[in-house]
């Protein structure tokens, strides 16, 4: 079986990003970069079927800038074997290339790469958009899994156990298919320094968005990007009587 | 042009969400339908077509809808939504699960989470967890849309007088089927509706020691939320997550227990009225944002807050 699995290169979780003062976007200047942490699981969750037998084959794939090359190393670092990169100059600060544009991309890919299964982010923490696994299993006619918090691979088929607003939800799904991660699925492991060494070496292949044929041009036009409205500043209260009486008496919601 | 909004259901009651999600489509302007897809939801497509403001109840009731399976429900939107001028769903796990499989069919651009509608084609929505608001405009034919339903008030759920159209739906899907499920039961309120919630985080320590968070709940009619970190260690089920990759809640009062307050928490909950956040360390990023902060040991505040209030 081989696994297809889709990494962006995003702000580190840790970064509190900075609205540009000219409101057209988001300052990425010096800004610590990673793998989106799903896609990081995706990755995971791809190298440990690998390494129980389950799976043949791990091809990364990153649609973005040249340096989103890093990503890709970092995730053949835990363990996939080759990478390719759709380098686009799309502006990389509000999420890159739109959903739709990224799943057709995707669609072509998985046309010519001929995974079994494709695993990836649930969402990418810079446009937080939670479309892509989606679109993509709509587009190739596949199932999807979203949310997954355990995959359970059959011949021929596969159980995924998903996170919903109730509680979890399995499902049945018929191969090929997507399935996109939620944070329960595994613990990523750190990539030891050898490994790190060893995908430098892995096959690297840079392709442009034409050769698969998509017209990645947005449909969303970014009128404005603001900063939240801010919560004005509170107090400190001294004892759990002071908190009730505010709570009562001045902020009334007791 | 109308507008389609997915109800949300369990074949039984209409949920909640639903009803701001009307909300949202109100202010869109433009006549309102609703799609009640599921098995023996009869009832459902009665009380949509009770709530102010919808026209029309769009009911597919067929027994292999009843888990409301992506692999069912999007063509089905696909199908009725061509002739829509904007689609909409509130974003919840379904919503979001549902939608975008809709919106690819459709080949549209989906504009996800919208907080707030400046004209029928121009939408603001939070990116980088909330940190940043992006207004949107789309240049899609058809608008589909997940709302988030804390940002838009609630239509009334009587009053309406909408029709209920029975449509034909396709043959069941071969690609997925459901194996089943493990809901949390609970006596509380949904924590994306509650007035009150009360939340627990890693320093809650254990899942035996979230006995004292539920105990303060249920004496204020409260529904529990956690951190990740508190969802990780298994203290709480996933469902009650709240933040970025959770829940997003706004109740009328937030009650932050042991959660340090790192923006992945904060996405979710910051647009409470009131946040109280209690936490041994003084410096933590929590009290940034509440509005009464109690510095100390949760296990001597809680207890103490519980018996007296
Ligand atoms: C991709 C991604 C998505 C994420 N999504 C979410 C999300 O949706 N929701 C979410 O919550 N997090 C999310 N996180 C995790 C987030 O970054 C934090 O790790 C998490 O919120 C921390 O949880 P916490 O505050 O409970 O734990 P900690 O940060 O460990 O804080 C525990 C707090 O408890 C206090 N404490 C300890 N003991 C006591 C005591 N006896 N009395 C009083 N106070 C005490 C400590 O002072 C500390 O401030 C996400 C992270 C990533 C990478």
């Amino acid at each position: 079986m081989k696994i297809l699995v889709p990494v962006k290169r995003v702000i580190d979780f840790n970064v509190k990003v900075r609205v540009k003062s000219d409101g057209t976007g988001v300052d990425l200047a010096n800004v610590k970069m990673s793998v989106n942490p799903f896609d990081e699981i995706a990755v995971e969750e791809a190298v440990r079927l690998k390494e129980g037998g389950k799976a043949t084959e791990v091809v990364v794939v990153s649609i973005g800038p040249a340096k989103a090359e890093e990503q890709l190393r970092t995730a053949m670092a835990i363990g996939a074997d080759r990478g390719i990169l759709v380098k686009t100059d799309a502006p990389t600060d509000l999420g890159g290339v739109e959903p739709l544009a990224v799943a057709k991309m995707l669609k072509a890919l998985v046309e010519k790469e001929k995974p079994d299964l494709v695993i990836m982010g649930k969402q990418s923490i810079d446009d937080d958009s939670n479309q892509t696994g989606q679109m993509l299993a709509a587009l190739l006619g596949w199932p999807q899994g979203t949310f997954a918090s355990k995959l359970n691979i059959e011949s021929g088929s596969l159980k995924v156990t998903r996170e919903i607003d109730g509680g979890l939800e399995t499902l049945s799904l018929k191969t090929p298919a997507v399935i996109t991660t939620d944070l329960r699925l595994n613990e990523p492991r750190y990539a030891k320094l050898p490994d790190i060494m060893k995908a430098k070496k892995k096959p690297m292949e840079t392709i442009e968005p034409s050769a698969l044929g998509v017209d990645i041009a947005p449909r969303l036009k970014i009128v404005k990007v603001a900063e939240p409205a801010k919560r004005k500043g509170g107090i400190k209260v001294k004892t759990v009587d002071e908190l009730i009486d505010k709570l009562k008496n001045e902020a009334k919601v007791l | 042009m109308a507008i389609l909004v997915l109800a949300e259901h369990d074949n039984k009651t209409l949920k909640p969400a639903t009803l701001n999600v009307i909300g949202a489509a109100k202010k869109l302007g433009g006549e309102i339908h609703v799609l009640v897809a599921g098995a023996a939801c009869g009832a459902v497509a009665d009380a949509a077509a009770k709530c102010e403001g919808v026209a029309k109840v769009l009911k597919a009731d067929n027994s292999p809808l009843e888990h409301q399976l992506a692999e069912d429900i999007a063509p089905l939107l696909h199908e009725q939504g061509k002739n829509y001028s904007h689609i909409l769903a509130p974003a919840t796990t379904h919503g979001k699960n549902v939608l975008p499989r809709a919106a690819a069919l459709l080949d549209v651009q989906q504009i996800s989470d919208v907080i707030a509608i400046h004209d029928a084609e121009t939408f603001e929505r939070p990116v980088y967890a909330g940190n940043a608001i992006a207004t949107v405009k789309s240049s899609d034919k058809i608008k589909v849309m997940t709302v988030r339903p804390t940002n838009f008030d609630a239509v009334k759920n009587s009053g309406g007088s909408g029709v209920v159209n029975e449509i034909n739906t396709a043959t069941p899907n071969t690609l997925s089927s459901f194996a089943g499920q493990e809901l949390s039961k609970s006596e509380r309120p949904e924590l994306t509706a509650a007035k009150i919630v009360i939340s627990g985080g890693r320093g809650v320590g254990s899942k035996e020691n979230f006995a004292i968070i539920e105990k303060l709940a249920d004496k204020l009619g409260a529904a529990v939320g956690a951190s990740r970190a508190a969802v990780d260690a298994g203290y709480v089920p996933n469902d009650y997550q709240v933040g970025q990759t959770g829940k997003i809640v706004a109740p009328d009062l937030y009650i932050a227990i042991g959660i340090s307050g790192a923006i992945q928490h904060l996405a979710g909950m910051k647009d409470s009225k009131i946040i109280v956040a209690i936490n041994k360390d003084g410096e933590a990023p929590i009290f940034g944002i509440a509005d009464y902060g109690l510095v100390g040991d949760l296990f001597q505040i809680i207890p103490e807050l519980e018996s007296k209030i």
